[in-house]
């Protein structure tokens, strides 16, 4: 085990490119077996706007990133790589650069019907001016046909959940096309980083999507401390990637409760919810927060934490009974019946749209970022990938069950064999300096770009969380089917609206 | 199907007696063992001139004023809190501690109100309303996420777990805002959710009460302003009922609405739990 982080090889290789050039050189590396991650644009020291697109390669290979000043208006890469045809209509929403071929030139973030003076990154932007804003119907596909039904749900949906509008087009039982209407959510979480100190940064992050706190917390701490060129103690990156796999093992808990009760499994539905229940109650004995929040900081965490002591029999007792509710509830019939050939996301489009995670894992795409770019304590520890070619609710399921347990055994290791030693290492990015971080979190792959400004604080922070990509390739697996299927369909994918909408 | 009832028959009993306590008043029923509350203060301990809490804080929870003889006063708002413990690590002299405070439901703002000198802190004129006799007992709920981190909604799901299993008091989530007596609100009010929360509690008949739950309903909490966030419910809605937090724990939650019933009594006043 080596003690200080590899810092040697840049984790992200730096190209100046013309925009011109962008189709193609998107298209080259699609080509190669390469796949984009996300798009964003900034605004340079000297207030001249940039844009940037990041790309992975081949595992362990260095991020790919492109940087280019926006020549008005810019070609749209969407028509070789149709997941950053979203990155490209926020960045028209919030900085207001346009693209040429843009597939869908409509708002995306924003809703229709707001009307800032000047976008809302923009520098000119009043501070805390809310934007004006009528309510106005966002954009849907034409109908004329009698037969078809418009079907309109949300944003406020039934029970406890988040908020946002699904707009379905059907024939009968027969679902033609559904358009998610999100970012009812958008709070501008992005630019509230700006300015504000570091320690701020992580409490915000921990709260862009509160079920993945510790992956974003995460994921910002390591863009800083790739911006300030600091190491973190192992011990600290052991016990970073114990509280993100605690992160996991309660959020897969709760998708199996919920995909019980879609089924109607009421009993299977209560038994999962309450081992979620316990695992949250184990991390709040370990971290004092049920969401294991208030923990990480740049350099490393703000105190020690005792794992063996604080967690270590109860979470021996809560292996066996996870282990026998995942085994019944895999060998229930009625519930088989349900998953199994429902909503099938193809390798093609998964690897299209940019899906992520298990949802990606499910269709054959053997990636993880805890394995293929090694973070935190990951390096030292063997991440076993499941992966499954169905593309089915089964197989998102399945894939999600043998996490759970890669989760407990990654878990027992570090409990196992955490060394002693600090913390906590000083961290000061200088002025004028980036980073990008990056965390596998429960429901995929999710980066963060920190941009440090003169005054040693963000400057832009770019957020692409996963469930933005999954929301991405959702309606894929629900055109053509029906009604009856549709809750458990979305159960399967266990998205999350708050890190999506931002 | 079988297996599951029998499975489900031989796991016993899970649930709480939450709020229920034994004899020596142990909070260990509510399942929060461990977790850190909102911080307290002894200001009379603090130095002079020192800001260093309030410096510390990401949403201007704590603040210091001169009262009306010119002499500084800490003041904590724990509407604005969100327990992230940082005024804890910043104070220099332990005036801030850690604490297990976290059953800070109130009928009135300002009873989240620690040390308000004699100037007044704004909010919390409303006079508290109380429920009528006929919602002692059973409660209808619905809710609303107008902007959430989806924290506040992971612990009110986690309300019907059979843990907590809130249905025992009779308190029930509706799905329709006509048959809900109170509208539960999670969230900052964020501009594209501002008018579909406002129908929502339009479709409501009266009498209707309205609950802040969670820092961002309260005050719109970390992410607080910007250009699309907003502020919470403050001057959207009358609230009658805050539960600060972020999130707020579901035992938290369950006292809160039983408080609010008059089934429990409100335990904070003036920032301060009083038993
Ligand atoms: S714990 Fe509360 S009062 Fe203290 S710094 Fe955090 S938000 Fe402010
Ligand atoms: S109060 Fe905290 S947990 Fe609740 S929605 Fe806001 S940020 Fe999330």
């Amino acid at each position: 085990m080596s003690d200080v982080k590899d810092i040697a090889s840049p984790p992200v290789e730096m190209r100046t490119i013309d925009p011109a050039a962008l189709p193609e050189a998107v298209g080259a590396l699609i080509e190669g077996g390469g796949r984009m991650q996300m798009a964003y644009a900034l605004r340079d020291g000297s207030g001249a706007l940039e844009l940037r697109y990041l790309a992975s390669g081949r595992p362990r290979e260095p991020f790919l990133a492109w940087r280019c000043r926006p020549k008005d208006p810019v070609p749209s890469v969407a028509a070789v790589s149709p997941l950053i045809g979203w990155y490209e209509r926020e960045i028209t929403d919030l900085f207001g650069v346009r693209f040429t071929n843009q597939p869908e030139p409509y708002p995306l973030v924003l809703h229709r019907g707001a009307h800032p003076l000047v976008p809302p990154l923009d520098p000119g932007y009043p501070g805390d001016t809310p934007m004006a804003f009528r309510e106005t119907e966002g954009a849907m596909p034409e109908t004329d046909h009698p037969d078809i039904q418009k079907l309109p749900f949300g944003p406020v949906r039934a029970d406890v959940v988040e908020s946002a509008q699904f707009i379905f087009l059907y024939v009968g039982e027969h679902i033609l096309h559904l358009q998610p209407q999100l970012f009812f959510k958008h709070r501008g979480m992005e630019k509230r980083f700006e300015g504000k100190p570091l320690s701020h940064g992580v409490i915000l992050a921990e709260r862009v999507s509160g079920v993945g706190g510790v992956a974003h917390a995460l994921a910002f701490c390591q863009a800083v401390e790739q911006a300030a060129g600091c190491a973190v103690p192992l011990r600290a990156r052991m016990l970073r990637s114990l509280l993100a796999e605690l992160e996991r093992l309660y959020n897969h808990l709760h998708y199996f409760g919920h995909l019980a009760d879609t089924t109607t499994l009421k009993v299977g539905q209560a038994e999962g919810k309450l081992l979620e229940e316990r695992v949250k109650q184990i991390g709040a004995r370990l971290t004092g927060s049920r969401f294991l929040r208030g923990l990480l900081t740049p350099g490393g965490l703000r105190r020690d934490l005792d794992p063996g002591a604080k967690m270590g029999a109860e979470l021996d007792a809560l292996r066996p009974a996870i282990a026998d509710y995942l085994r019944r509830l895999d060998g229930t019939n009625s519930y088989l019946d349900r998953l199994i050939s429902t909503g099938i996301l193809s390798h093609k489009v998964a690897l299209d749209q940019g899906a992520t995670g298990p949802i990606e894992r499910a269709s054959g795409i053997d990636r993880d970022l805890r394995r293929d770019h090694p973070y935190g304590g990951y390096a030292e520890l063997c991440v076993t990938v499941p992966v499954r070619a169905e593309g089915d609710a089964h197989a998102r399921a399945r894939v999600r069950m043998a996490e759970i347990d890669a989760s407990l055994a990654l878990i027992e290791r570090v409990v196992r064999s955490l060394p002693d030693g600090p913390v906590r290492e000083a961290c000061v990015p200088r002025p004028n300096t980036e980073g990008l971080g990056w965390a596998e979190s429960p429901r995929g792959s999710l980066y963060y770009a920190v941009h440090i400004g003169a005054d040693g604080r963000p400057s832009r922070v770019k957020i692409k969380s996963p469930s933005y990509s999954n929301w991405r390739t959702f309606p894929f697996t629900v055109h053509d089917s029906n009604l009856m299927d549709y809750a458990i369909n979305e159960a399967s994918f266990g998205l999350t609206v708050a890190g999506c909408d931002r | 199907m079988p297996a599951w009832t029998l499975f489900g028959l031989l796991k016993g009993k899970a649930t709480t007696a939450w709020p229920g306590r034994d004899a020596a008043g142990s909070e260990e029923y509510s399942g929060q063992d461990g977790l850190l509350g909102m911080p307290r203060f002894a200001p009379q301990h603090c130095g002079d001139g020192c800001r260093m809490c309030a410096d510390a804080c990401p949403t201007d929870a704590i603040s210091v004023k001169n009262d009306s003889k010119g002499a500084e006063r800490l003041s904590v708002d724990y509407g604005r809190c969100v327990v992230c413990q940082l005024c804890i690590e910043a104070c220099p002299k332990g005036v801030a501690r850690a604490s297990s405070d976290w059953a800070f439901g109130a009928r009135n703002r300002n009873d989240l109100q620690f040390l308000v000198g004699p100037g007044g802190v704004a909010g919390g004129e409303k006079k508290p309303t109380e429920p009528r006799d006929g919602f002692r007992r059973s409660l209808h709920i619905r809710h609303v996420d107008a902007g959430s981190c989806n924290g506040c909604e992971s612990e009110l799901q986690a309300l019907n777990n059979p843990f907590y299993n809130l249905h025992r008091f009779g308190v029930f989530f509706t799905p329709s805002p006509r048959f809900a007596d109170l509208l539960l609100v999670t969230g900052s009010v964020t501009y594209a959710m501002r008018e579909p929360l406002l129908r929502t509690y339009e479709a409501m008949a009266e009498p209707r009460w309205v609950m802040a739950c969670g820092a961002c309903a309260v005050c719109g909490g970390i992410a607080e302003g910007g250009y699309a966030c907003g502020h919470g419910l403050e001057g959207v809605l009358p609230v009658d009922l805050y539960l600060p937090g972020c999130p707020p724990n579901p035992a938290a939650i369950i006292e809160a609405v039983l408080m609010f019933l008059d089934r429990t009594r409100q335990r904070v006043k003036g920032g301060r739990l009083v038993e």
